[in-house]
C-alpha cells in the first residue's frame, strides 16, 4: 500500500469539506464558515506541498499512482502529482477560493448550502485538472468543472443567466468533445492514458505519429484549450458568462478556470506534439497578438465595467499564449507566471466590481464618478489592482508581461514583430484601464446616490488584502516564483527543441 | 569613507518610511505632524545624498554597486540566463541626480507645507510627494535598465496622481484635472512602449541589463584614437586607460558595447534576429529616444506637459520642471556609450531636441496662463538638454539639467506664490464687496500687474530666476546654455556635421524667444499697475513659502560656477575649470568639459538682452488695457497672426485629437458594438450557428421523426408515452432539483474516481 501523497490530500480536502458541510452544517453561519474553513485548510495543505517541493527536480513530485480501470489493452489510473508547471497554478486555485467564498458572505442569500457545495466542488475539479497525469482522469476533472460553474451562473447569476450558462456549457463542451476523441485515440495507441508513460514511449520511439496525425491531435487538444483560454476569435462565450455570473463565479472563472486552457497547452500540447507546436506556433502567436490588441480595443468601447474587465482578460491571456508559444524558457515561464498574475489581478478587479454592484446595483460606468472621494480605502485599493493589471513595474503584472516579451523577442520560432505588436497592448491597457478608473473613481462626486456609499466592510477588506499582498510579493520578488518553475520548464523546452531538431534531421 | 556607500538604500528608504507613516497615520498626525514627517523624510534623503557625495569626493569618485537589503534578486530565471537584481549604483552621475532630486525636492516639500495649508487632502498630497521621491530615486540610483524602468513608470504614476490631485473639484474642473492626469499617463506610456522594447533588445544583445557589474570600471573612451574628438583632451583617465580596456570576465552593457565597437564587425544574433551590432545600437537608441520624448516632453509627445499644470504648483515645480521630466535626459546620458556610437540617432536626437526647443519657445510667447508659459518654457529647455545629448555634449546636458532644476523650480514656486497671493486678494475682494467676478482666473496674467510692490520678495527671486533662464551672465543659465551652444556649433565647425549647425541655429533662436517670453511674463505680472482688484489686494506669501524661494534664488545665481568653462578669466582660476565635467567624467564615458568662446557668449547674451529690451518696450510702453488682445497683436497684422498661432499652441492638440484620439475611440465603439456584439456575438453565434442548428433540428423532428419514424413506431410510442407519464413525476421542473441530481451525479463520479484509492487504502 502506497502512502497518500500530499497532492491527494490537497485535492480531496475540498470534497471532504463539502461532505462535512452538507452533513453537519445546520444554519447559515456554519455553512459559510465551514466552507471558508475548508478552503483555508486546503490552502494550508497546498502551502505544505510548496514547502516539500524540491525545486531541483524536473519531473513529477509527490506522485500518487493507483490503477483504476484495467482493460486488456489499456490502463486508466488515478495518477496525480505536481511539478514546476502546475505548482503555482495549484496554489493560485487554493489562494483564490477562500477569497471567492469570503466575497460571497454578503451577496449570496438563497440556497446557500448548494452554493457553497458548488464552490467546493469546483475547487476540487480545478485542482484535479492541474494535478491529473492520466489523460482520462484529466478529462473527467475537465468536464466536472463545467457543471458547478453552469449552476453558479444559471442559479445565482444576473437577469440573462440561463442564456449565459447554456452558452458557456455548450461552447466549452463542444471543444472538449474533440479532445475526448483525441484522448481515446491516444490511449488506444499507447495502451495507457498516463502522460509520463506516453512521453516515455514517444522518446523511445515505441510510439510515433505521422506529421499529419500529430497536427490533427494538436488541433483536437488545442481547440478545446483555446476555447477555454479563450483565444480570439473563440471568446464569444466569455463576456456573457462574466457579465451574468455572480461575483465569486467571475472571480473563479477569470482567476482559475481560464488558466485550465493555458495550462493544457503547456502540459499536453507542447510535450506530446512538439513538432506540431513548433509548426503552429506562428499561427497561435498571430491569434494571441490579435487577441491582445482586439481585447484591449474592445474593452475601451464598453460602458459596463464588468464587461470591460471581461474583455481585458482576452487581452491578458493573449500575452500568456504568446509567451507559451515563444517555445523558450523565458516565454513559457512568463506565460505561466502571467497566468497566476492574471488570476490575482483580474480576480481582484471582479471583486472590486462586485463591491460596487452590491452598493449601487448597476455596473454602468457613467453611473459613478468621484467614488474615490466617497470610498477612499476602496479607491486606493482599486487603484493598486488596476495598476497591477496595467503592468506597472514593481507590481506583479509587469514581471509576467516583461518575461513574456523577453521570451518572444528571443524566440527562435517567432519574429520579433510579434513582440512589437504585443507591446502595443501595454499602451492600450493603460488606455482602457485608466478610462475605467477615471470614469468611476475620479472626477467630481456629483451624483446624489453616490455621496453616501459606505466604504469597505471587514469582509470585503479581507478578501482584497491577500490580493494586495500577492501583487507586491510577486512584483518585487519574482525570482522566488521562477525558481519553482525553472527546472521543469527548462526540461520541457529542451524536450520540445530536441524533438523538433530530431524531426528536422530525419 | 567607502562604507558610507552602503548607505545608498537609505536614500530610497527614508521617503518610503515617510510615505508609509503618512499613509496610515496621516489623519491622526494633523498638518503639522504630516509636514514634519514628509519634509523630514526628504531632508534625510538629502542628507544621505550629501554623505554619498562626500564619500565620493573622499574616495576619488569611485563607483560602487550596492545590493538592496532584503530584496536581492528580482527576476531570476537561470535557464533563460536572466538575472536582474535590485542593485543600487553610486557613481558621480547618480549622485548628481540624487542631490538635485533631494535638494530641490526638500525645498519644494517645505514650500508645499505653506502652499497646501488648509487643503483637505493635505496628508494624501505628501504621501504622493514622498512616493514620487521614492520612485525618482529608484530611477536614478538603479544599476540596471529595468530598475530604471521601475522608477520611470513609477514617477509617471505619481505624476498621474498629483496632476489629478484635485479630481474632486466640482463640475468641469474636476473632470479637466482627471483628464489631464490620464493624458499624461497614456502619452507617457507611448514613450514607455519604446523604452521597454529597447530594454528587451538590450537584454538579448548583451545578455544582461546591468550598466556595470560590481567592481567593473567604465572603459575610458580615448582608447579609440580613430574616433573624432579633436576638441578636447581628457585629463583624468591617464595611462591606465589602455589597461582597463582589456576588461575580462562578465561585463555590463556599456563596457561590452565599448569592447565590441573597438573590435568592430560584431554581429548580434538571437532568436530570428541577425544584425550588425552598430545597427542594433541605432535601433535601441531610437527606441530609448521614444521613451525620452514621452518622459521629457519632446516632439511628438510633449502635449501632456502643459496640461499637467492642472496639478498643485509645487508638483509642477518638482515633477514637471525640476526632476521627473529630466529623466529622459538622464537616461540618455546614462546610455551615452550607445548614443555616442550611433550617428544616425544622434542626428535624430539633435533635430528633435532643437525643434522642440524652438516650437515650445514659440508657443510660450502667446500664452496668458502664468504656469502655461513656464510649462512651455520647460519643454523648450528640455529641448536644449536633448539637443546637448544629440551633439554629444553630455556634460552640458547634465549641467543644464542641474541649473534648470534650480531656476525653473524657483520660477514655478514663484508663480505659485503669485497665484496664492492673487487668490487671497480675490478672496479679500469677494468678501468685502460681494461682487462676484466670474471671469477671474488667478493664473491668468491679464488679471495681474504691479505685483512687485505687493510681493517684493517673490518679485526679486522671480527676477533672479528669469535672468538665469534668459541666460544673462553671471546667472546659472548663462553657463549651461552657453556650453550647449558652444558644443553644438563646434560639432558643426569641427566635424562638419549638419546637425551641429542646425541645432545651434535653432537653439540660438529659441534662446531669444526665452528671454522675450520671460520678460513679457515679468512685465505682465510684476510691472505696471494692477489690472484687477485681486492683484490690488494681493499680499506676500508666508515665510515657509518665501524661504525656499530665496534658497533657490541663491542657487540659481551661483550654481553655474560649478562648471566654469576653460578659458574664462578669473573665475576659472577662482573656482577651478569645469569641475562638474571632471566629476561627471568618472561615470559618463563621453563627458567632456566646455571651452569658453568670447564671441559666442557675447552674441548670446546680447541677443537675450535685446529680446528683453524689445519685450520691455512692447509690454511696458503699451499698457495692457484691452484684456482680449495682447500688445503684440496691436503692432502689426503679421505679428497678430503669429500670436494667434502661438496662442492656439500651433493646433497640436487638435491635430492629435482629430487624427489619433477620435479615430481610436470611434473604432473602439464600432469594434465593441458592431463587430464584436452585433455581428460576432449576435449574428454569427445566434443566427448562424444556433439558428442553423435549430433549423436542422426542426427538419429532423418534422420530416424525419414525425413523418417516417413516428409512423413506423406508432405503437411503441404509445408505450413510451405511458412510461413517460410516470417518469414525469420525477421531473419537478425546479432548477434546484436538477442541480441536486447533478450534484449527486458528481458525487457518484467522485466515488468512482476514489474507488481505487479507497481500495488501495483499505488493502482490498
Amino acid at each position: 500500500m502506497e502512502d497518500i501523497s500530499l497532492v491527494t490530500v490537497v485535492l480531496m480536502l475540498p470534497l471532504v469539506g463539502m461532505l462535512v458541510m452538507l452533513i453537519f452544517a445546520r444554519n447559515e453561519q456554519t455553512i459559510r464558515w465551514s466552507a471558508l474553513t475548508f478552503s483555508l485548510l486546503t490552502f494550508g495543505a497546498s502551502l505544505l506541498m510548496l514547502r516539500n517541493f524540491d525545486t531541483a527536480e524536473a519531473g513529477l513530485q509527490m506522485v500518487h499512482k493507483v490503477d483504476w480501470i484495467t482493460g486488456e489493452s489499456f490502463v486508466i489510473r488515478y495518477y496525480v502529482g505536481v511539478d514546476g508547471i502546475s505548482i503555482w497554478l495549484i496554489l493560485l486555485t487554493t489562494f483564490i477560493m477562500p477569497l471567492a467564498i469570503l466575497s460571497s458572505f454578503n451577496s449570496i442569500k438563497d440556497r446557500m448550502r448548494l452554493y457553497y457545495a458548488f464552490l467546493l466542488i469546483i475547487e476540487w475539479a480545478m485542482l484535479g485538472v492541474f494535478m491529473a497525469q492520466d489523460l482520462f482522469l484529466f478529462y473527467i476533472f475537465w468536464e466536472v468543472t463545467l457543471v458547478p460553474m453552469y449552476f453558479l451562473i444559471g442559479i445565482w447569476g444576473a437577469e440573462n443567466r440561463i442564456y449565459a450558462a447554456v452558452k458557456f456549457f455548450l461552447y466549452t463542451m463542444a471543444g472538449s468533445l474533440l479532445m475526448l476523441l483525441a484522448i481515446l485515440w491516444l490511449g488506444n495507441e499507447a495502451g495507457t492514458f498516463s502522460v509520463p508513460d506516453i512521453l516515455a514511449q514517444l522518446d523511445q520511439g515505441v510510439l510515433s505519429f505521422s506529421t499529419t496525425t500529430e497536427r490533427w491531435l494538436f488541433l483536437a487538444f488545442g481547440i478545446a484549450f483555446a476555447i477555454k483560454v479563450p483565444m480570439w476569435p473563440l471568446h464569444s462565450w466569455l463576456p456573457d458568462a462574466h457579465v451574468q455570473a455572480p461575483t465569486a463565479g467571475s472571480v473563479i472563472l477569470a482567476g482559475v478556470l481560464l488558466k485550465l486552457g493555458t495550462y493544457g497547452f503547456v502540459r499536453f500540447n507542447l510535450p506530446l506534439f512538439p513538432e506540431a507546436s513548433d509548426y503552429f506556433a506562428p499561427l497561435v502567436a498571430v491569434l494571441a497578438v490579435i487577441g491582445i490588441i482586439y481585447g484591449a480595443w474592445v474593452s475601451y468601447g464598453q460602458t459596463d465595467v464588468k464587461k470591460l474587465v471581461a474583455y481585458s482578460s482576452i487581452s491578458h491571456l493573449g500575452f500568456v499564449m504568446l509567451g507559451i508559444f515563444a517555445l523558450n524558457s523565458a516565454g513559457v515561464q512568463g506565460g505561466l507566471l502571467q497566468s497566476v498574475n492574471h488570476g490575482i489581478s483580474t480576480g481582484g478587479l471582479f471583486l472590486m466590481v462586485g463591491i460596487l454592484y452590491e452598493r449601487r446595483h448597476t455596473k454602468l460606468m457613467n453611473a459613478f464618478g468621484g467614488i474615490w472621494k466617497a470610498m477612499p480605502l476602496y479607491g486606493g485599493i482599486s487603484l493598486i489592482i488596476v495598476l497591477s493589471s496595467m503592468g506597472l513595474p514593481g507590481l506583479n503584472g509587469f514581471v509576467g508581461e516583461f518575461t513574456i516579451l523577453l521570451g518572444s523577442v528571443g524566440s527562435d520560432v517567432l519574429s520579433w514583430w510579434f513582440t512589437a505588436a504585443a507591446a502595443l497592448g501595454i499602451i492600450l491597457a493603460a488606455v482602457y484601464m485608466l478610462y475605467m478608473f477615471n470614469t468611476v473613481f475620479m472626477g467630481p462626486l456629483d451624483k446624489e446616490e453616490n455621496k453616501r456609499l459606505p466604504d469597505l466592510n471587514w469582509q470585503e477588506l479581507w478578501s482584497l488584502v491577500p490580493i494586495l499582498i500577492m501583487v507586491f510579493v510577486i512584483g518585487l520578488q519574482a525570482g522566488f516564483f521562477f525558481d519553482y518553475m525553472d527546472v521543469s520548464v527548462q526540461d520541457l523546452v529542451n524536450h520540445v527543441n530536441n524533438s523538433v531538431m530530431a524531426a528536422a534531421g530525419q | 569613507m567607502e562604507n558610507f556607500f552602503d548607505l545608498v538604500p537609505l536614500v530610497v528608504l527614508f521617503p518610503l518610511i515617510g510615505l508609509l507613516i503618512n499613509l496610515f497615520a496621516g489623519k491622526q498626525l494633523g498638518e503639522r505632524g504630516v509636514s514634519i514627517v514628509a519634509v523630514g523624510a526628504s531632508a534625510m534623503a538629502l542628507l544621505v545624498s550629501i554623505v554619498l557625495w562626500l564619500a565620493q569626493v573622499d574616495t576619488g569618485f569611485g563607483a560602487v554597486v550596492v545590493d538592496a537589503p532584503l530584496l536581492g534578486t528580482w527576476i531570476d530565471i537561470p535557464s533563460a540566463g536572466v538575472e536582474i537584481g535590485w542593485q543600487f549604483r553610486v557613481d558621480t552621475l547618480s549622485v548628481t541626480m540624487m542631490l538635485v532630486v533631494t535638494g530641490v525636492g526638500t525645498l519644494i516639500h517645505l514650500y508645499a507645507v505653506g502652499y497646501m495649508h488648509g487643503d483637505e487632502g493635505f496628508p494624501r498630497f505628501f504621501v504622493y510627494m514622498n512616493l514620487f521621491l521614492v520612485f525618482m530615486l529608484v530611477l536614478v540610483s538603479g544599476n540596471n535598465f529595468l530598475m530604471m524602468f521601475v522608477g520611470w513608470e513609477g514617477v509617471g504614476l505619481c505624476s498621474y496622481l498629483l496632476i489629478g490631485f484635485w479630481f474632486d473639484k466640482p463640475g468641469d474642473e474636476g473632470w479637466k484635472n482627471s483628464d489631464a492626469a490620464r493624458k499624461a499617463f497614456i502619452v507617457n506610456r507611448i514613450g514607455d512602449f519604446g523604452l521597454i522594447l529597447g530594454v528587451l533588445l538590450t537584454f538579448w544583445t548583451f545578455g544582461t541589463l546591468d550598466y556595470y557589474v560590481p567592481d567593473e570600471e567604465p572603459i575610458p573612451y580615448h582608447h579609440a584614437e580613430h574616433e573624432a574628438e579633436p576638441l578636447f583632451t581628457p585629463d583624468i583617465t591617464g595611462v591606465d586607460g589602455a589597461e582597463s580596456h582589456a576588461v575580462s570576465g562578465p561585463m555590463g552593457v556599456f563596457n561590452q558595447a565599448e569592447t565590441w565597437l573597438t573590435e568592430g564587425d560584431h554581429r548580434v544574433e538571437f532568436g530570428t534576429v541577425s544584425i550588425k551590432f552598430e545597427h542594433m545600437l541605432t535601433v535601441i537608441t531610437l527606441l530609448f529616444l521614444l521613451g525620452a520624448t514621452g518622459k521629457s516632453a519632446q516632439i511628438p509627445l510633449f502635449i501632456w506637459l502643459p496640461d499637467a499644470m492642472a496639478g498643485p504648483t509645487p508638483v509642477s515645480a518638482l515633477i514637471h520642471a525640476a526632476t521627473m521630466v529630466t529623466a529622459g535626459v538622464y537616461m540618455m546620458v546614462r546610455a551615452n556609450v550607445f548614443y555616442h556610437a550611433s550617428e544616425t540617432t544622434s542626428f535624430v536626437v539633435t533635430m528633435i531636441g532643437a525643434t522642440t526647443a524652438l516650437v515650445a519657445g514659440f508657443i510660450a510667447l502667446g500664452q496668458w496662463d502664468i504656469k502655461r508659459v513656464l510649462a512651455y518654457s520647460t519643454v523648450s529647455q528640455l529641448g536644449f538638454m536633448v539637443t546637448a545629448v544629440g551633439v554629444g555634449a553630455y556634460t552640458a546636458a547634465m549641467f543644464h539639467l542641474v541649473t534648470h532644476a534650480c531656476f525653473k523650480a524657483l520660477l514655478f514656486l514663484g508663480s505659485g506664490s503669485v497665484i496664492h497671493g492673487l487668490e487671497h486678494g480675490h478672496h479679500h475682494v469677494a468678501h468685502g464687496e460681494h461682487d462676484h467676478d466670474d471671469g477671474f482666473d488667478p493664473q491668468d496674467m491679464r488679471f495681474m500687474g504691479g505685483l512687485r510692490h505687493k510681493m517684493p520678495l517673490t518679485y526679486w527671486t522671480y527676477l533672479v530666476g528669469t535672468l538665469a533662464l534668459a541666460g544673462i551672465i553671471p546667472f546659472a543659465g548663462f553657463w549651461s546654455k552657453d556650453e550647449i551652444l558652444v558644443d553644438s556649433l563646434k560639432l558643426g565647425l569641427d566635424d562638419g556635421r549638419l546637425d551641429g549647425y542646425l541645432g545651434f541655429g535653432m537653439l540660438l533662436a529659441a534662446a531669444a524667444f526665452t528671454a522675450f517670453y520671460m520678460w513679457r511674463q515679468v512685465s505682465m505680472v510684476f510691472y505696471g499697475e494692477p489690472r484687477h482688484a485681486a492683484a490690488e489686494h494681493a499680499g506676500e506669501s508666508a515665510p515657509v513659502m518665501v524661504w525656499p524661494l530665496m534658497g533657490l534664488a541663491f542657487l540659481s545665481a551661483v550654481i553655474g560656477l560649478i562648471n566654469v568653462p576653460s578659458g574664462f578669466p578669473v573665475l576659472g582660476w577662482l573656482y577651478g575649470e569645469h569641475q562638474f565635467a571632471n566629476w561627471l567624467e568618472e561615470s559618463v564615458t563621453y563627458a567632456h568639459g566646455g571651452e569658453f568662446n568670447w564671441l559666442l557668449a557675447t552674441i548670446a547674451v546680447a541677443l537675450a538682452l535685446a529680446a528683453i529690451y524689445v519685450a520691455r518696450t512692447i509690454y511696458n510702453d503699451r499698457a495692457i488695457t484691452d484684456l482680449e488682445r495682447d500688445p503684440l497683436e496691436r503692432l502689426s497684422p503679421r505679428l497678430a497672426q503669429a500670436f494667434a498661432l502661438s496662442n492656439a499652441k500651433l493646433y497640436w492638440d487638435e491635430v492629435y485629437f482629430a487624427f489619433v484620439v477620435h479615430p481610436y475611440r470611434r473604432a473602439a465603439y464600432t469594434l465593441a458594438e458592431r463587430v464584436d456584439w452585433y455581428w460576432w456575438h449576435d449574428f454569427v453565434h445566434e443566427r448562424v450557428i444556433y439558428g442553423t442548428f435549430n433549423r436542422v433540428t426542426r427538419l429532423l423532428t418534422d420530416v424525419l421523426d414525425l413523418k417516417i419514424i413516428d409512423r413506423a413506431f406508432l405503437r411503441s410510442a404509445e408505450a413510451v408515452r405511458v412510461a413517460a407519464s410516470r417518469i414525469r413525476r420525477i421531473q419537478t421542473g425546479y432548477v434546484r432539483t436538477y442541480a441536486l441530481s447533478v450534484l449527486f451525479g458528481a458525487l457518484l463520479v467522485t466515488i468512482i474516481i476514489l474507488y481505487p484509492v479507497l481500495r488501495d487504502l483499505l488493502g482490498i
